[in-house]
């Protein structure tokens, strides 16, 4: 049992220190990991540690302490300028990544994060050819409901964390015992300690069917899925899809753009008539992001091999991170600057070193060249019972109109006063909160 | 090395001492002595540090490779497989010094314009009625491009040219790129370097001179024909803006205009499935956020070799597998580790940022048709774009000159440098006779 638990860490190891001493990796194949794990059958669920090498950190400190940095951004941070998504206009700032590096080189430190995180029972399956990393945690009462909840990019599992407890045992967070989930977070393909895809297809309607597959193969024969970002989308096609054990979604970066709406923002139309205040809001914040905020998607879907610098530059991996969205890379600009926030640099650093340690920049990046869904529209109405909770510093908002648009059976749609892209991980209180109430209605169904 | 300018010393001290935690140094980069009148040419000569070389020939060493991409072809970005083996000679066979030796092989300045210093190439020919010409690279290029014009430009003779065909050419570093100093502000775009080479000319001497570039040296050219300065006798350029409304609008995917014969209809198609399969986001990236792309490419060689090969120059190049292929390998990671050296990865995208959301190739934005100055254009069969001759004189109400070449593509004049000189002679002999006539007057 432990060597097969091992396997893919040794081979981790491996790769990073034949990296190191300048060895080609390309003969340590896929092929080598899959057939030294799998002695349990193609359904075996094993369960699973991390455990990462002292080179592979040395290595990694050692590549921090290194960097070779570019010269200041030519354009002053605007410090009398409200945090507004306008604030970093060539991108991060040279000082937040100095100030990064100066913490992830000499005070962070993965092995807390390491326990932190195996503290959480992990397991690994391989699902339609690829093995699938996944947090499995059950509640102790009896009706629960069981959810799968599914991260995005720049995200991992780990911004989906702290949720887990107050889901599984909500009489100790301010609930009650029927408002209990059991909780399955799996990772992407591609993504943290999940299978890397070694050929096209992959895309997220895959993996809508893998995470369906990985719920029933746990014996969830009803449940529900939550997600943003790239999760976002997941559970819409999963919704739209609607398997019979699926009993609703919950989306915090809810797809119900009008397609028209979203055409007319991409092509940075003046808003169309007829959108009510909100709406127009929302209409602003598109049309930003397509003008402003789309290169690094772009780029990740049509070149993501072009990237071999976020495989190679530890800063050059965070500063691709950091820069997602302008609103969270302002968030955690200030969370460098020692303001208080829901995320701490703790948090940020975990994700950023997990997906350094795993070495899954590019292979994470794949996912934008596999998807051919729109962003924020949807492609089809989601048939199942849904729920959206709309937080203020997402890319975008929506109002409920287009939410009962998108999502005919909407059961619970709620403006919440704070909070931005990484709801779960910024704002893990609120999300809880509406989890509970969202699904509240579906419990007696189960 | 008493010749050798201070600008040399701070950048090799630069790169060797980010191996330590590199972090403070930046301060004192872009902020020299206080000498903001001085016009003076100082000598340049490039010598990086052994340990600047050692400390690159380590990271490259030491380069962490993400997984095979999940295509059979380059769609992805630079294949794996190609792009290991050249990094790896990179590491190992590649000699910087031999690079070193041909830049200081010419005679190379540094000048200070409008506040940054301006890295410079000057060669006279030892013909005495030498044209002078200003030649602007462009991104992912450099001085390195050029190198090989030097010779058929200035001592025609020795390549089946002329004695009247001679020009003395000055090659300037655009600033934030090479050894030229990085802005420090934002404004350092086409109009702003326009202005600096016409300075730059004049303070060599030249009164009369024409300006060639390609790529960003394109927009640079097309601005200083707009700007017209005293002295300014025409330009060429290899990648005019001719894409009218009418083209713009086809290129994103409305009907291509009526009465287009095949050939031009041919050039808007494939220009659109080369837009549509992505490639120009690498220009809409570094548009939108050189500081997001750039700190991998600044700390990781390989990053940036990824990175500048993703350019569709690089489409048909051969990574050295055609020894004859023009450029080299060594050509090219001469390229690519003057970039490294100097540290300038992300200072030279900026320049796309400076100008997001404008096109070099639009004809409307780049107001063509204000333009009086003569203007030159060779066309190349492999660029990314083939400007059409109705739509170069569409654009352009003052060309003198078109030319379709029967080979070559974006960096033309890096890849066929004797046709590109070849192309130069003709482009602006019809400009050489009234240059003397202007003179004798």
């Amino acid at each position: 049992m432990e060597d097969h638990i091992m396997s893919p860490l040794s081979r981790r190891t491996l790769l990073a220190t034949s990296a190191a001493a300048g060895v080609g990796l390309a003969a340590l194949s896929e092929a080598t990991l899959a057939t030294s794990i799998a002695g349990g059958g193609a359904d075996a669920i094993r369960p699973f540690r991390i455990a990462f090498s002292d080179a592979e950190l040395a290595d990694l400190r050692r590549r921090v302490q290194a960097t070779k940095f570019p010269e200041r951004e030519t354009i002053p941070e605007l410090r009398d300028r409200p945090y507004d998504g306008q604030r970093f206009n060539q991108g991060v700032p040279l000082a937040t990544m100095q100030k990064l590096a100066q913490y992830w080189a000499t005070e962070y430190d993965w092995r807390k994060s390491e326990s932190r995180l195996n503290k959480f029972p992990q397991f690994m399956t391989a699902i339609d050819g690829l093995d699938f990393h996944f947090v499995h945690v059950r509640s102790r009462h009896e009706n629960a409901l069981p959810m799968v909840l599914v991260h995005g990019w720049p995200g991992s599992f780990i911004e989906l964390l702290k949720l887990v407890d107050p889901l599984v045992n909500p009489t100790a967070h301010g609930g009650t015992a029927a408002d209990a989930f059991h909780v399955v977070i799996p990772s992407m393909a591609g993504y943290g300690f999940s299978g890397k895809p070694s050929t096209a297809g992959w895309g997220p309607e895959r993996m809508a069917r893998a995470f369906v597959v990985l719920m029933k193969r746990l014996g969830y024969d009803r449940f529900v899925a939550q997600g943003g970002d790239w999760g976002a989308l997941i559970v819409d096609l999963m919704g739209i899809d609607a398997p019979p054990e699926l009993m609703g979604i919950h989306s915090n970066m809810p797809r119900v753009v009008p397609a028209e709406i979203d055409k007319a923002a991409f092509a940075q139309a003046p808003a169309p008539a007829g959108l009510t205040g909100e709406e127009r809001q929302a209409y602003d914040r598109i049309k930003f992001f397509y003008a402003k905020g789309l290169s690094y998607a772009q780029e990740m879907a049509v070149r993501p091999q072009t990237l071999y610098g976020i495989q190679d530059s530890p800063i050059g991996l965070a500063a691709w991170m950091l820069d997602h969205d302008s609103r969270s890379l302002e968030l955690i600009a200030r969370v460098f600057d020692g303001v208080p926030e829901g995320l701490t640099r703790d948090d940020v650093l975990e994700n950023i070193t997990m997906t350094w340690l795993t070495g899954t920049g590019v292979s994470s990046a794949r996912l934008y060249a596999e998807n051919k869904f729109a962003f924020f529209s949807p492609s089809a109405n989601v048939k199942v019972p849904a729920a959206a909770s709309v937080f203020p510093d997402e890319i975008f908002t929506v109002s409920r109109a287009w939410a009962e648009r998108a999502y005919p059976k909407l059961i619970h749609f709620n403006r919440l006063p704070k909070g931005g892209h990484f709801a779960a991980w910024e704002q893990p209180e609120l999300l809880i909160q509406e989890l509970r109430t969202a699904f509240r209605s579906l419990r007696g169904a189960a | 090395m008493a010749s050798e300018p201070s600008t040399a010393t701070p950048r090799s001290f630069l790169a060797a001492s980010a191996t330590a935690l590199g972090i403070t140094l930046l301060a004192t980069q872009g902020v020299p002595p206080a000498e903001a009148a001085d016009a003076s040419i100082r000598p340049f000569k490039v010598h990086i540090s052994d340990q600047a070389l050692s400390d690159m020939r380590q990271r490259i060493q030491m380069t962490r490779w993400p997984d095979r991409e999940t295509v059979n072809d380059a769609s992805q970005g630079a294949q794996l497989a190609k792009l290991k083996p050249l990094v790896a000679y990179w590491g190992s066979g590649y000699n910087w010094r031999r690079a070193e030796a041909k830049l200081n092989s010419y005679a190379q300045f540094i000048t200070k314009i409008d506040g940054v210093d301006i890295h410079f190439i000057h060669v006279k020919s030892k013909h005495p009625n030498a044209m002078p010409m200003i030649i602007s690279h462009g991104w992912p290029g450099s001085v390195f491009e050029q190198i090989k014009l030097i010779g058929p430009l200035t001592d025609p003779v020795a390549y089946g040219g002329k004695a009247e065909d001679a020009f003395d050419v000055v090659i300037p570093s655009l600033p934030g790129f090479g050894f030229s100093g990085k802005p420090t502000e934002q404004g350092w775009g086409s109009d702003r370097i326009g202005r600096a080479w016409d300075v730059l000319m004049k303070r060599i001497g030249y009164t009369q001179y024409v300006a060639q570039g390609g790529d960003w040296g394109a927009g640079i050219v097309t601005a200083m024909a707009r700007q017209a300065p005293s002295g300014l006798r025409a330009i060429h350029t290899n990648l005019p803006a001719v894409v009218s409304n009418d083209i713009g609008a086809a290129l994103g995917g409305a009907p291509i205009p009526a009465g287009f014969s095949p050939k031009e209809r041919a050039a808007v198609e494939d220009f659109r499935n080369y837009l549509r399969k992505g490639g120009l986001t690498y220009l809409e990236m570094m548009g939108a956020r050189p500081q997001a792309v750039g700190y991998g490419i600044t700390d990781s060689p390989a990053g940036l070799a990824g990175w500048m090969l993703v350019h569709g120059g690089f489409d048909k190049w051969s990574y050295g597998a055609d020894p004859r292929q023009s450029p080299t390998r060594d050509d090219v990671l001469d390229n690519f580790s003057l970039y490294w050296l100097t540290n300038t990865a992300t200072s030279a995208a900026r320049i796309y940022w400076e100008h997001r959301g404008q096109s070099l190739v639009s004809s409307t934005l780049q107001k063509t048709n204000t333009i009086s100055v003569p203007v030159a254009i060779t066309a190349f069969p492999d660029e990314v774009i083939r400007a059409q001759e109705s739509w170069a004189r569409r654009a352009f109400p003052s060309l003198i000159y078109f030319h379709e070449a029967d080979r070559g593509g974006h960096f033309a004049m890096w890849e066929h440098p004797e046709l590109f000189a070849s192309e130069l002679r003709a482009a602006f002999k019809s400009v050489r006779a009234g240059t003397r006539a202007a003179d004798a007057r």
